[in-house]
């Protein structure tokens, strides 16, 4: 029984292949770019542990300041002296071509258990060279390449075991390297503590102590990247299961009558529903596997890009090839059947409750509007509760949650609205076959809402995300124009040729800016103060965001500071507030600048006032002011009197040049999701119109029969999809513009700590609707084809009273 | 002659001869039934009448018009503007309600009369249900509706293809009825193709097709 059952279902496939071949393919699409997702992701997180693993500090306990000031070196020493076995690190960041990277500097005679250090006591290098001058550098392949074009460092040696942009070193060559003598950034409490040792409260009770935290910090500081991309899979996720819910509908409506002969012939029902749960399992696994398949090849794209991304935006020590995991494979197949599970239940429910005898199902006109009354009711629902949770909750959280109502809400609200609006359309219009196209597309609207739905969606995606980056790329570049005031920017060896230099150049130049800082930590975050000189480029081009009247003046006296956004909207300090630089330095806030891109807390003060609490700070960096013309050859004339590398002289378009294509990478990523979610919408429409395909004909017959001809309906077909398409575009407007403002206003702000500004691109918005036109043409072409190639003897079937 | 099929001859793709050399004629304003079994041919070659297939060999000739000079543009217009078709299945449009039915013939050839649809609704009793839809009338409505929808564009030839064959013995003989009477009024030459012998002798003249030929 069970065998000629499940034979008399699967002979359904056999007739509709390409019903097979659109769920298997609305499974995979699902479950494809989900899992390429989540592969990024764990690929991302892999990299941090492996990072911080690699390292070998991780799983160490660490003392540090309470107030988060660097530590001194008589505190160190004290609890050595008092039994505690800790080793100190300094850890701040190096300018290598441009780029920050990270330096650790560890008291490797304390605690010499590093997997780098063992690697090169393995090799040639001795633990002398580690510890006495000039000392050793041990970095990646990549980045120990970039170091030794730096005569400044000392020599550096490769290793594989340290993350990409991470410079590992002894704490001596680390406060040379980092010009920042008898600092310590903060202790690790190492393994096999004696017993009896006096409590920290006793020697230091300015220290506190902090649980080992792993891979913790970056994961905290990524996550928000990461949601972001979780949220872009959800998405496509849900549209590829809408193909695979209007498929699983259609197919289930098309094999009621041999449904109904199974039970007729007295199979149960319950065995019926097993056959058909056992059926989509199947196939579930099957557009599963293949999904994971079309997942990993394109994070496998994708990934490259995603790392470079988390290195810029964040610092995190990300990589950019992907490996098969279990935990991955099990999950997307996992995903893929839950997925086809969830978007049958409301058919397989039906069918549950189907009675052997009722009449085949049609769509009774006289019950719609009711129906679409409750849909639109629906929508009205989600977005309430989206705007609820938005209203109580906070941050992310509700970002997401007003995004998700807003995005299904409008999805719900669409049949209604286009429904509402064929209606009127049909009033409006003149014309028996116009009349009948738009009642036509009115009755086909049940059919096509989905993929109509999925379309919306992933035109609004595009619309918010586009408005998003490209808000972003007109505010990055006014920024930047305000940021890179300077002619070009110039890094001396050390101080000594720093000074070399700014001699040199003050009487050729109109200025000389010298650009020094220091890194602190304020709690667990690290804070870069720059100490500035007075000079009309900032105060008539600083990106300022709020300020007091006398911000500039109060400043420069050293009364006041600035701080960049992400620190402000992070510790709610705007002006009015007071900042703590140092122990015994706090100071007002007088302004607050925009500071994209940039991953930590920043502060800007007057040079002598930062001078006055770190004397020690480097001066290295300058930027000049002086005619465009003359540039080129002052930079060239530079580099030849200092015998300077060449990326020690770097003009502002190329610093501004570089900048913009870490932007653009940034995106990238995004970008890549927001045509793929077209594509896959793009598909759900051709799958629609070719699943209801069958049903087609017994419409189009007659209007044939009535003296239309083939290529006329061909092209009528073609016409409301690109019509359908087209008001949907239209929804998708205004809903992509709600998802740019919560994009701009609370997702970026909670995720990255800045705000942007948001403009509006109505000629993009034309790209999209064209774009979409296209998209519904492209899938409607197909079916449009067969229809014009249609022999007579298939349309007149619709008529035949004899088999 | 309004309607002259000389020896016509059709064959499916991979199948045997559905029709062999048959041969009808039909004056204005006159009736002929096409009887026969099933697979005899009978709705094939009402489909190559209403030009909507083509055929092997053979000629057909309506209105003066031969069906071999015609593109499938040519045929389109034929069956909007001079024939008119009802089927057993109804085949009504299911978006549009009963007055929109019932004029959509008219206004495509661009013939449409109010008046006349209104009449056409009066006479087959359809007045009460203009505005429901097709899905919301009884089978015997529903042909009413499919008949008024080919007179309402006042065709010179009706070809009806088994139009009770979906009805009950009452409803079948109101729609025959009232279909002859409106061919009657107009008129209307008619085609009818049936496997009913009593309704064949309501037309006035017969014809038998048996293995594609016309006996």
């Amino acid at each position: 029984m069970i065998r000629a059952a499940t034979l008399a279902l699967w002979s359904h496939w056999r007739r509709h292949p390409v019903q097979l071949l659109t769920l298997v393919v609305g499974i995979a699409l699902a479950a494809g770019l989900w899992s390429a997702v989540q592969a990024i992701n764990a690929e991302a997180r892999a990299s941090y542990a492996r990072a911080a693993a690699q390292l070998g500090t991780d799983r160490l306990d660490r003392l540090s300041r309470s107030d988060g000031a660097p530590m001194s070196v008589s505190e160190y020493l004290k609890l050595r002296q008092a039994g505690w076995q800790v080793a100190a690190v300094l850890q701040g960041t190096l300018r290598v071509n441009g780029g920050g990277v990270t330096v650790t500097g560890i008291d490797l005679l304390a605690w010499p258990d590093l997997p780098a250090i063992a690697e090169a006591s393995s090799g040639s290098i001795a633990p002398v060279e580690v510890l006495t001058a000039p000392g050793r550098l041990f970095a990646d392949a990549e980045l120990a390449k970039a170091l030794r074009d730096r005569p400044d460092l000392p020599p550096v040696s490769e290793t594989t075991a340290l993350p990409p942009r991470r410079i590992l070193t002894d704490i001596g060559t680390a406060e040379a390297i980092l010009n920042r003598a008898g600092q310590i950034s903060y202790l690790l409490v190492l393994p096999d503590q004696p017993k009896g040792r006096p409590p920290l409260a006793e020697i230091a009770p300015g220290l506190t102590r902090q649980a080992a935290r792993g891979t913790q910090d970056i994961a905290r500081l990524t996550d928000s990247f990461h949601l972001n991309l979780t949220a872009f899979g959800l998405l496509s996720f849900v549209v590829g299961l809408f193909i695979v819910h209007g498929t699983v509908g259609l197919t289930f409506e098309q094999r009621r009558p041999l449904i109904r002969t199974l039970r007729a012939l007295g199979l149960p029902m319950r065995l019926l529903m097993r056959l058909i749960l056992a059926e989509l399992l199947l196939l579930a696994l099957l557009g599963g596997a293949i999904g994971l398949v079309l997942g990993y090849l394109v994070a496998a794209a994708l990934l490259p890009d995603v790392a470079a991304t988390l290195r810029g935006l964040y610092g995190a020590p990300a990589e950019g090839s992907v490996s098969l995991r279990p935990i991955w494979l099990v999950s997307g197949l996992g995903m893929a059947v839950a997925g086809t599970l969830l978007a049958s239940a409301q058919t397989l429910w039906r069918l549950s409750r189907l009675p052997i005898l009722a009449a085949p199902g049609q769509h009774r006109w006289s019950a719609r509007p009711r129906a679409m009354r409750m849909q639109m009711l629906s929508s009205l629902v989600v977005v309430a509760t989206g705007i609820a949770a938005f209203a109580v909750f906070d941050g992310l959280i509700a970002g997401f949650a007003l995004m998700a109502g807003c995005l299904l809400g409008a999805a719900l609200a669409l049949p209604p609205a286009l429904a509402g609006l064929l209606f009127l359309g049909k009033r409006m219009v003149r014309g028996p076959l116009a009349e009948w196209v738009m009642a036509d597309m009115r009755a086909q609207l049940p059919g096509l809402s989905l993929a109509l739905m999925a379309l919306l969606l992933a035109l609004a995606a595009n619309i918010g995300v586009g408005t998003m980056v490209a808000s972003f790329r007109l505010t990055f570049d006014g920024w930047l124009d305000q940021r890179l005031t300077s002619t070009y920017y110039v890094n001396a060896r050390d101080d000594a040729q720093g000074a070399e230099l700014a001699a040199w150049l003050t009487p050729r130049t109109d200025a000389v800016l010298p650009i020094r800082s220091v890194e602190i930590t304020t709690g667990t975050h690290p804070l870069f103060v720059y100490g500035i000189v007075d000079h009309v480029s900032y105060r008539r081009h600083w990106p300022l965001i709020a300020a007091d009247a006398d911000v500039w003046q109060r400043v420069m006296s050293g009364q006041a500071a600035l701080i960049n956004e992400q620190i402000a909207r992070r510790d709610g300090l705007w002006p009015g507030s007071t900042i703590t630089l140092a122990p015994e330095w706090e100071t007002p806030v007088a302004g607050v600048y925009s500071d994209y891109g940039n991953p930590t807390g920043q502060a800007i003060v007057a040079l002598d006032r930062l001078l006055d609490h770190f004397p020690d700070v480097p001066n290295t960096r300058f930027g000049v002011h002086l005619p465009a013309d003359q540039a080129e050859q002052q930079a060239e004339e530079l580099r030849a009197v200092f015998d300077l590398p060449p990326g020690a002289v770097i003009p502002q378009q190329t610093l501004k040049a570089q900048s913009r294509a870490i932007f653009e990478k940034t995106f990238l990523v995004t970008g890549a999701l927001n045509v793929l979610t077209l594509g896959v919408a793009g598909f759900a429409i051709l799958t629609s119109l070719l699943t209801l395909w069958s049903q087609r004909l017994p419409q189009l017959a007659p209007v044939w029969a009535l003296g239309q001809t083939r290529t006329g309906l061909a092209w009528l077909e073609l016409l409301r999809a690109v019509v359908l398409a087209a008001m949907t575009a239209l929804f998708a407007v205004p809903l992509g513009l709600v998802l740019a403002w919560l994009l701009l206003s609370v997702i970026n702000v909670a995720a990255f700590g800045w705000r942007l500004p948001m403009y509006l691109f109505p000629l993009e918005w034309v790209r999209l609707f064209a774009l979409a036109l296209l998209t519904a043409a492209a899938a409607a072409a197909l079916p449009m084809l067969r229809l014009r190639r249609l022999p007579p003897a298939q349309l007149l079937k619709v008529f035949a009273n004899e088999s | 002659m309004l309607l002259t099929v000389d020896q016509v001859s059709k064959t499916y793709p991979g199948g045997r001869p559905v029709l062999q050399d048959a041969s009808i004629s039909l004056a204005q304003g006159e009736s002929l039934s096409l009887t026969g079994e099933s697979g005899s041919g009978k709705s094939t070659l009402l489909h190559l009448v209403a030009a909507l297939d083509g055929f092997d060999a053979g000629q057909i000739t309506f209105d003066g018009i031969s069906y071999s000079t015609l593109d499938d543009g040519g045929r389109a217009a034929l069956r909007r503007n001079r024939v008119a078709l009802v089927f057993q299945q109804f085949n009504l449009i299911p978006s549009l309600t009963v007055a929109q039915n019932l004029a959509f013939h008219a206004r495509l050839a661009g013939r449409h009369d109010p008046a006349w649809t209104t009449e056409i609704a009066g006479r087959l009793g359809l007045d009460g249900v203009l505005d429901h839809f097709p899905e919301q009338l009884s089978g015997g409505q529903q042909q009413r509706v499919a008949i008024g929808r080919a007179m309402s564009v006042r065709p010179k030839l009706l070809l009806a293809d088994e139009p009770t064959g979906n009805l009950d013995e009452v409803a079948a003989k109101a729609v025959l009825d009232l279909m002859l009477d409106l061919v009657r009024v107009s008129g209307t030459a008619l085609l009818l193709v049936t496997h009913s012998q009593s309704v064949a002798a309501r037309l006035d003249r017969q014809a038998h097709l048996a293995g594609g030929r016309v006996t």
